[in-house]
Formats: C-alpha cells, sequence, structure tokens
C-alpha cells in the first residue's frame, strides 16, 4: 500500500478539527460511571454540567474545550507500506497549520522565550509527531491528541532510587494528584510512567494518559499498580474541577519499561476530563475514522 | 445558599455580600484576560482604555474568528469558542487587577491562593468558579465580543464580551476568608493517609 502525501495532509486537518469536537466513546462511558457513583450532591452537579457540554458540542458544532492544545500526532507504519517519512511529516505539520487556519480555531504555540504566536498551531518541534511501526498488514495509523495545558502544566519526574522501592512510586503518584488539585480539570487520567531513562519515562507517563479508558498495562505488574492507584488517589476527595467530591480520576494508568540497577524512576503526565483523541487507520480501501 | 444575578458592573457591597457557595449569574459586559495580558498591564507598564471598576474578569484565551466590523460584531471579531483557563498562574496579579483596575470579580477554574483571598478580604471581591473544559456551554452565554484592546497580544488580548445568563457560577471564594479550595485540600491531606495505607504505603 503506498500513502500519499497530500492524502496525509488532508487527514491531519480532519484529525485536528474531530478530536477538538468529539469526545471518544470511552470517556463517555467513564463520564456515566463516574456519575453512577458520585456520592456529592455539589461533584454530582459539576459532572452534570461536564456531560451536558460533551451534548452541546456535538449540537452546535463547537470545539469541546476552548484550549486546543499542543498538537501531537502519533503514527504507526504496519508492513507493506511504502511512504516517504519525511514528506510524511511535512505533510502532517500543512495539515496541522490548515486546520487551525481554515477552521478556523486558537493557536495555542509561542515560541518558548520570545512567545511570539504564529497562528498556525506550529513552531519549533512542534507538532509533536511521533513515528514507530507495528505488525499490522497495509495498516498506517494517525492518532491525534490536542494536549491541554491545564493538565501538562502538572507533570512530574522523580528519579527515587531502588532503596525507595515501588512504595516511592505510589507516594509519589499520590502526591502528585494531590498537587494537582484542581488545576489539572479533575476528573483526569492519571498516567504514570515506571522505569526507563528519564526522557523514556516521562514519555511512558504521557502515552499511560492517553491511552483509552479501559485498557490495561500490558505488563501485569503495571497492571496491578492501575488497580491500586486507582482506587487510592479516589480516596483523597479532590474531586471534579478540585471543588470535592469521590471523582478524582477517571483511571489512573501505568506503563513501564526497564531501567538500570541503579535507578528507580517514576513520571506522572495527566490527561484532563476533555481527554480528547481521534484516530485514522489507513488501509488499501481508503481511510476510516475514529478514536 | 443564595443565588445573585448581577447585572454589571457591582458595587463593593455587592461583591462583599457573597458567600462561598452561592450562586452567580452575569448578565452585560464581561472581560477576559490571561497571562500575557497582566504580564504586559503589571510587569511592561502598559495600560488599557478600558474601565474595570465594579467588573469581573474571567481568565480566558477565546477561539475567535476575524470578520467584518458590523452592529452584531463591533470589534471585527466573531466569538467561536470561549471557554476559561486555569487560574492558578494568574494568583500574583489578583492583587493588582483589584487595587489598580478595581476588578470586583475573578472568574476561573482551579482556585487562585491565600494572596488572592486575602485581596477579596481587603478590597472586596470574590473569586466565582466556572466548569473548566465546557467551553461550548460557556460559549452559548456569549452574545458578541464588544470591543478588544491590547490585541497585539491576540489571543491573549484585553477582551470585552456582552453576555446573557453567564452562569451560574460557584462562589469558591470570598470576602469573609472562606476558599472552597482550601476546604478540600486540608480534607484531601487528612486523607493521604488513608489512601497511602490503601497501597501499603507508610505515610
Amino acid at each position: 500500500m503506498k500513502v500519499e502525501p497530500a492524502q496525509v495532509e488532508t487527514v491531519a486537518r480532519e484529525l485536528y478539527i474531530r478530536a477538538l469536537k468529539l469526545l471518544p466513546p470511552d470517556v463517555k462511558q467513564g463520564f456515566d460511571a463516574l456519575a453512577r457513583r458520585e456520592s456529592d450532591p455539589g461533584a454530582q452537579r459539576v459532572l452534570g454540567t461536564m456531560i451536558a457540554n460533551i451534548g452541546v458540542a456535538e449540537r452546535t458544532d463547537n470545539l469541546l474545550c476552548q484550549d486546543t492544545g499542543i498538537p501531537i500526532y502519533n503514527v504507526a507504519i504496519g508492513r507493506g507500506v511504502e511512504v516517504d517519512g519525511h514528506a510524511l511529516k511535512q505533510a502532517i505539520r500543512r495539515g496541522c497549520e490548515r486546520a487551525t487556519r481554515e477552521h478556523p480555531f486558537r493557536s495555542s504555540v509561542v515560541h518558548p522565550v520570545t512567545r511570539a504566536n504564529e497562528h498556525s498551531s506550529c513552531g519549533r518541534g512542534v507538532p509533536v509527531i511521533a513515528v514507530d511501526f507495528s505488525d499490522r498488514e497495509e495498516t498506517l495509523e494517525i492518532e491525534m491528541i490536542p494536549k491541554g495545558s491545564g493538565s501538562e502544566n502538572n507533570s512530574f519526574l522523580r528519579m527515587a532510587i531502588p532503596a525507595e522501592g515501588v512504595d516511592a512510586i505510589k507516594r509519589f503518584v499520590v502526591d502528585c494528584v494531590l498537587e494537582a488539585g484542581g488545576k489539572t480539570c479533575p476528573p483526569t487520567i492519571v498516567g504514570v510512567g515506571v522505569g526507563g531513562t528519564a526522557d523514556l519515562c516521562v514519555h511512558l507517563a504521557k502515552v499511560a494518559a492517553t491511552r483509552p479508558l479501559g485498557s490495561q498495562c500490558d505488563d501485569p505488574d503495571g497492571a496491578r499498580l492501575e488497580t491500586e492507584l486507582t482506587r487510592a488517589v479516589n480516596l483523597l476527595g479532590v474531586g471534579p474541577q478540585g471543588l470535592g467530591g469521590d471523582a478524582t480520576a477517571f483511571a489512573v494508568h501505568v506503563e513501564t519499561a526497564a531501567t538500570h540497577i541503579t535507578m528507580n524512576p517514576v513520571a506522572v503526565n495527566m490527561q484532563c476530563h476533555s481527554a480528547r483523541r481521534a484516530r485514522a487507520t489507513f488501509r488499501p480501501g481508503g481511510v476510516e475514522y475514529g478514536y | 445558599m443564595a443565588h445573585h444575578e448581577f447585572a454589571m458592573p457591582v458595587t463593593e457591597a455587592q461583591a462583599r455580600a457573597l458567600k462561598v457557595n452561592d450562586t452567580v449569574t452575569l448578565q452585560g459586559t464581561l472581560y477576559g484576560i490571561r497571562d500575557a495580558t497582566q504580564i504586559h498591564l503589571f510587569d511592561r507598564g502598559r495600560s488599557t482604555r478600558f474601565d474595570l471598576r465594579g467588573h469581573a474578569v474571567i481568565h480566558t484565551a477565546p477561539n475567535v474568528k476575524k470578520v467584518p466590523k458590523s452592529a452584531e460584531h463591533p470589534a471585527g471579531y466573531a466569538p467561536l469558542c470561549i471557554g476559561t483557563t486555569t487560574s492558578d498562574r494568574m494568583e500574583r496579579f489578583t492583587h493588582p487587577l483589584m487595587r489598580r483596575c478595581g476588578v470586583r470579580l475573578i472568574i476561573g477554574k482551579g482556585g487562585l491562593r491565600e494572596g488572592s483571598l486575602a485581596a477579596f478580604g481587603e478590597l472586596g471581591g470574590a473569586y466565582l468558579a466556572i466548569i473548566g473544559g465546557t467551553a461550548a456551554l460557556e460559549t452559548t452565554w456569549v452574545e458578541a465580543i464588544e470591543d478588544v484592546d491590547l490585541d497585539d497580544l491576540n489571543p491573549e488580548s484585553l477582551w470585552k464580551f456582552r453576555v446573557r445568563g453567564f452562569g451560574p457560577l460557584l462562589v469558591a471564594m470570598d470576602s469573609h476568608g472562606a476558599s472552597l479550595y482550601s476546604e478540600v485540600k486540608r480534607h484531601a491531606l487528612a486523607r493521604r493517609a488513608e489512601a497511602l495505607a490503601s497501597l501499603g504505603v507508610k505515610a
């Protein structure tokens, strides 16, 4: 299967707009589950407003949240796919810029020193484009995530040491959720990276935070941590918007990687309740959109 | 837990009458302000032609579309999606916003800190919580962008919105020293040991 850059550009444009407007079904189901369990009347009202907003965005064809985020495109290239990798990255960038200017919506991206905004959602190194390879035959997937800043600003890394054990990881996650309070727009998906190098650890936390609700870490030890930590952070009572209640997190997701004998790194990256995500799958028959 | 309908601007007495857990709905004028707006106003010595005395500001940088100026769009901008950003980053600007500009109400998400709470008590103001991430809904409460200042900072300009039925907003910090955020944080810290115990970890 050959994938043309022009097609990628169109898809990259469409994905950004879809992600900003349509919340994935797993997140909607997550809201329903939290609302059913919530015992605090104030928190019930907050969750009710969040759920109502999802419907308003769909009915009015509007963005769910004003924060158009930092655009992230995750590309997975399967077997038997012919694509010019450099051209693919340029096409994604053009699609991202066109979505911003043609829709139009707010460019939330500025130069880190001058704070200049090119009004294109692009800049040095942005959009973030991560390319990986998969074993799927004649399939190319692009996942688009507009990562909001309220949650991204609450990102944490701790290079714990082996003598602190797994307790250090657990304590760190609980304390990060406490520290973040209402600033992350809870209920959140708390992404936890365990192991790796410092940069890999933070990347794993982002992968975990942006994974669909209901998915599980494929490392059984990571999956066990997910269950324990999800229960623990929801005992804190931070609640939706940090105004109190049971629903602090939809879930804690964990991703793991091997690490050095002297290291015990843990990172936390959170996703806000507007856990936006869109996906396009290229196959020989055409492109299919989903989440 | 009273409900207040405010036709903006409001007096100091109206702002001081607010208590946490009350609700407020705004009519008329609302100003939008953000990090860069306040950095330029308070750190870089710029000023605005808008009179903010008695008004409410919302922590926002909206999605807008440039259009020809008209009766419907007097500033030449159509509002597309207007939401609210995390307030905490702008904590240090609460006092100057109130003291120098006369702002009475701050609308945001996630709350402000002790310094802002002190400013609300000293100068007569309150923090009104909106539900973050519900911009599609919030946009339906905005009738028009009436005017804009400091627009070189776009989208972090100083925006003048005309709103109708903007709310209900929750009074989360008041002029009597009460803050729902401090209360929730205190409770959460008290529950930390329980959360850690559930993980088999010592506090």
